[in-house]
Order: structure tokens, then C-alpha cells, then sequence
């Protein structure tokens, strides 16, 4: 499994714009203006081709900050 | 559950029909500024067919059933079977199925029957209607496969208005002992089955008041019970994980690799989720055609309406050609058919002239 900080590279590059704020572990990714369903959608499948790991839907849903959604990736 | 051989098929053509109306999805008013150019560049869909009240996926079907007969030659009275796929049947009852025997005056001894069937039902239909012609008793039927989503999307809805529009098809299918067998995968996950679901107005949850309320989930977002609910997240992953593990494992089945392959015709969910598929199978773009541009996601029609409307290139009409069709979704259900095709008598789309 990678770290969180390559984890957050990662996650970040799924943008179209970059986010106006810095991520950190601790971010609601929620709360952001860039976030949408789309990004949504693209964090998922980064997980699962690039990682090659697993997180379903409603763990997802669960997750606010990074770290929350970082934790649930198995 | 393992694949399984059905002998003696041959498709002789196949014709799908959408009404006139079109919609543009960079027109839609729920959009935000910028965010129509965003939907379409990642789902691939710009536009979009749409019935009109008095139009439905029987009508749809039955259009392109009489086109098709007719273009065939097929006496009326040599159809043996009709089987009518689709979500959106005209009434809770009778089938539709025998609607559309009695409106192509095909003979009473015609077998009609209605599968309650999503964006799998072609494939799903297809093996249905083989398996019953396979034996020989029944020498020719048709396969109608029809569905008018937007009568069950609610217009306010961001999430899935813009994604799916309205079609019919038939697809001839004839007792023919030199063909090659078809072989087919299918699967079914039940356990998952609230991912995409109308939950009121069936036996299980009839319509009350409170059904008919449209309520405001998110900015955007507003839906009553009578609609349907899309779990997307669920449904991506379900068909990034699905899609190519059915397709892979069929074509391993049959011994076969991507490159014996001429065609892969995907359900056309959104470009975005089929080039992941396409991808992680590792097939070449020129053999995945897409109807998704000019008509989105059209429920159970996605695999007749690509072939009716994007394979020139592979010339059905002349060319022997090994396709293979997979699609997934409503079920939560998938599946996968490999279909070593003569030439088809007939390949057209037409338009619904009501």
C-alpha cells in the first residue's frame, strides 16, 4: 500500500482544476468547490486500477477527510 | 455458474428505432454554468432521444419489427416466437408481448411472452429465444427489445436525466444447423439489487400519495418514489469490475483471445466507465464501437442500437465476423455472448414515424 502523502498526490492529480487549498490528511474533501460526483467517480476507479486495492461505495460515502478514505482502502 | 453453448442459431438481421425528438444535453436547464461541457466530455453523451407521451418502447419495437419482416421476406405466418425485453411494458398487464402478435397479425399459434429485463436484456433475451429455437420445433422468431427510460428518470434530476434516452429493436433470429454455437455467460448478483431500483408502485410498495412527491435530495437532484434511484458509485464500480471479468472469463471459456475478436459491442453505460472496461481488457478502439455520442445509455437496446448505428466499419452485412456482446446493470445482473456471425439479410435504423 502507498502512503498517505503519494495517497494525496494521487487523489489530487483526479481534479480537473487543482483544489484551491492545500490537501492534507486532515481535509474534507467533501467541502471542497472542485469536488463532484465525477471526481467522485474518478477517485474510485484510481484505487482500483492504480493502487489495485479496494474500498466499496458506502465506505466511501463514509469517509470525510482523506485520511478517513485513505484508512478504509483495503 | 459456467458458460453454456446454445447450437443451430443464426441472427438474420437486426433493426432498432428511436423517436424523432432529440434532446441536447448542453441544453439541459438543471446544469450549472459549465457543467453540461463537463458531463459530456467525461460520459461521451451530447444528445439524446426522447418519446413522447403517447410513444412507448412497444411502440418503439413494433415499428422495427414490421420494418424488419418486411425486409426479410418473412411470412407472418413462419414466426413462431415473439419475446419482448424491457422495463417500461405497456401495461402491468397483459404482456406486450401479445400486443404486438396481435398488431403484426403473426398467427395464434405465435408463442409471445415479456422478460422484465434492464441493460442486460439483450443478452439475456437472446439466450432465451436460442434456447427455444435450438431444438428445431421452432424455426424463426423475433427478439424485441425495447426500453423509454426517460419515463421513468425524473427530468430534475442531474444525476441521470442527462444519461439515458429511448429506444426499440428486433433482432431476427432463425433455426439454422450449420451455424456455429453461441456461447454465453451470464450472472447475477440479487444481494445488490437496491443499487438501481424504482421502489414504489410494484406489489411490494404500491403507490400511495406520498409516492407521486417530488423530493429534493441535493441541489440538482430531486426525484419521487416512483422514479428511479441510481446508487452510482456502487453501479461504476459494480461495471468496472464486472464488465471486463465476464468478457475475459468468456473468452477464456471458449479459448479464444481479444484478437480473434473482430467486435466487441459493450452496453453503453458512459464513455467514461467503458474506456475503463475497454482498457483493462486491453482491446483496441477501432473493434469498441460507441452509439453513446447521438443517443446515451438506452437501457437494454445499447447492444442492438450500436450495431445498427456504429459498425460499418465491420461490414455485418458482407463479413463473416466473431463478436462478442457484454453487457451489465438492473439486477444486479451481467453477461457476456460470443457470436460467430454470418453475414446479416438486414442491419438498419430507422426512425419512429407515429
Amino acid at each position: 500500500m502507498v502512503t498517505i502523502e503519494k495517497f494525496i498526490e494521487l487523489f489530487e492529480e483526479q481534479f480537473d482544476e487543482t483544489p484551491s487549498v492545500e490537501l492534507k490528511p486532515e481535509t474534507r474533501f467533501r467541502e471542497l468547490p472542485e469536488w463532484s460526483s465525477l471526481v467522485a467517480l474518478s477517485v474510485l476507479s484510481m484505487i482500483d486500477d492504480e493502487l489495485n486495492a479496494n474500498i466499496t461505495a458506502p465506505e466511501m460515502r463514509t469517509a470525510q477527510t482523506i485520511e478517513e478514505l485513505y484508512n478504509k482502502i483495503h | 455458474m459456467a458458460g453454456f453453448n446454445i447450437d443451430n442459431i443464426s441472427i438474420r438481421g437486426i433493426v432498432s428505432c428511436t423517436p424523432k425528438t432529440i434532446e441536447e444535453n448542453i441544453n439541459y436547464p438543471i446544469f450549472q454554468e459549465g457543467e453540461a461541457e463537463k458531463v459530456i466530455a467525461s460520459t461521451g453523451i451530447e444528445r439524446r432521444r426522447v418519446a413522447d407521451n403517447t410513444t412507448t418502447a412497444g411502440d418503439l419495437c413494433y415499428h422495427a419489427a414490421h420494418h424488419l419482416i418486411k425486409q426479410l421476406n418473412w411470412e407472418k405466418e413462419s414466426i413462431d416466437c415473439i419475446i419482448f425485453v424491457s422495463q417500461t411494458p405497456d401495461y402491468k398487464l397483459p404482456a406486450t408481448s401479445c400486443i404486438i402478435q396481435g398488431k403484426l397479425g403473426l398467427p395464434v399459434h405465435c408463442f409471445a411472452m415479456d422478460i422484465s429485463y434492464g441493460c442486460p436484456g439483450w443478452v439475456y433475451g437472446l439466450s432465451v429465444i436460442a434456447s427455444m429455437i435450438s431444438a428445431g420445433n421452432l424455426k424463426r422468431g423475433l427478439l424485441l427489445v425495447g426500453d423509454t427510460p426517460t419515463k421513468f428518470k425524473n427530468r430534475n434530476d442531474k444525476t441521470s436525466w442527462p444519461l439515458f434516452g429511448d429506444a426499440g429493436s428486433a433482432t431476427a433470429i432463425e433455426f439454422d444447423n450449420t451455424a456455429k454455437p453461441m456461447y454465453f455467460n451470464l450472472q447475477t448478483d440479487g444481494s445488490s439489487h437496491q443499487a438501481i431500483i424504482i421502489t414504489d408502485g410494484g406489489a411490494r410498495n404500491p403507490i400511495t400519495m406520498e409516492s407521486l412527491q417530488e423530493k429534493q435530495i441535493e441541489p440538482g437532484i430531486a426525484r419521487r418514489a416512483i422514479d428511479s434511484n441510481m446508487d452510482g458509485l456502487a453501479v461504476f464500480q459494480f461495471g468496472i469490475k464486472r464488465g471486463p471479468s465476464i468478457t475475459q472469463q468468456l473468452l477464456e471459456e471458449t479459448n479464444n483471445t481479444v484478437d480473434d475478436v473482430d467486435v466487441f459491442v459493450f452496453h453503453q453505460a458512459n464513455q467514461y466507465m467503458n474506456e475503463k472496461i475497454r482498457k483493462k481488457l486491453h482491446i483496441d478502439s477501432n473493434k469498441v464501437p460507441y452509439s453513446l455520442k447521438d443517443y446515451g445509455n438506452t437501457s437494454c437496446v445499447t447492444i442492438p442500437l450500436t450495431m445498427t448505428v456504429a459498425c460499418e466499419n465491420y461490414d455485418l452485412m458482407n463479413k463473416n465476423n466473431t463478436i462478442v456482446a457484454t453487457a451489465f446493470g438492473v439486477g444486479l445482473s451481467w453477461g457476456s455472448v460470443l457470436i460467430h456471425q454470418a453475414p446479416l439479410k438486414y442491419l438498419a435504423h430507422i426512425d419512429y414515424e407515429g
